[in-house]
């Protein structure tokens, strides 16, 4: 977890191809209010392409992504 | 400017906006399925769901060789024609029996390309259809396929948003999306 991020919900998506990552982190969203910061943790390599693709597309804003070994953290604010 | 020339031109004003409302292409995608591989139907499946997570509505019209696949392997329908039962007995009978584009070899390829998507975590075609019911995903059945292969309305399967349909039905869903693909 990123020091300075209040995350509220976190989503555990490692091991899942796609489209699981982005179609779980949609519905996943809205079980928090907006303003509100999910964590999202993927290992498919594409999500670093499809995260960024999903929150422009649905108007959520991804605050940070942060890599350790192959897991990929997003840290999202739901605004939508 | 008197007010009733105001009138007019207001009232103008809003017959043109409903004509440009109905022009304006929804949020959403139509597809239509015409194979009936494995390869390819998962591509449409992945594509139909990936479509909902993005927030769009997604439509996916299956026709001629996808129609097979659309069959309830539980299921059977009785007063088939010659053609019919043969149309039945050649084609997969639901999605557990469907094939490999390329590298089938005699259901090696197929067998292992499943094995190998178990291992990686991909969903199979009964999970994305299970996943495509609960997104919502509106799935149409070409009436002039089931006529033509002699399906029976009753030997397909379960799904919550399944409409027969014919070519005006997907056009008119295609006229106003954003997005068609023919798969």
């Amino acid at each position: 977890m990123s020091d300075d991020i209040k995350v509220d919900k976190v989503f555990d998506l490692k091991g899942l191809p796609c489209p699981m990552p982005v179609v779980k982190v949609s519905k996943g969203i809205k079980e928090v209010e907006i303003g509100q910061v999910i964590e999202a943790q993927s290992t498919d390599p594409g999500s670093l392409t499809d995260f960024p693709a999903w929150a422009r597309t649905s108007g959520n804003e991804i605050l940070k992504t942060e890599q350790d070994d192959d897991v990929i953290k997003f840290y999202i604010k739901r605004n939508a | 400017m008197d007010m009733q020339n105001i009138e007019n031109q207001f009232t103008e004003f809003q017959s043109q906006l409903a004509t440009l409302d109905k022009k304006t292409a929804e949020n959403k995608l139509s597809m239509v399925v015409f194979s009936g591989d494995l390869d390819k139907i998962i591509a449409a499946f992945v594509i139909a769901t990936g479509a909902v997570a993005m927030g769009m509505d997604a439509v996916m019209f299956f026709t001629f060789w996808g129609t097979p696949v659309l069959r309830d392997a539980k299921k059977n329908a009785g007063g088939k024609d010659a053609f019919g039962k043969m149309f039945g007995a050649m084609l997969p009978k639901g999605m557990g029996q469907v094939k490999l584009s390329k590298m089938n070899m005699g259901g090696m390829g197929t067998a292992m390309m499943k094995s190998l998507m178990k291992k990686k975590n991909v969903a199979s075609l009964e999970e994305f259809l299970a996943m495509a019911e609960e997104l919502g995903v509106r799935i149409f059945i070409c009436e002039m396929s089931m006529d033509l292969m002699g399906f029976k309305r009753d030997e397909m399967i379960d799904y919550e948003n399944l409409t027969f349909c014919g070519v005006a039905k997907f056009l008119e869903e295609a006229a106003n999306s954003k997005v068609q693909l023919f798969i």
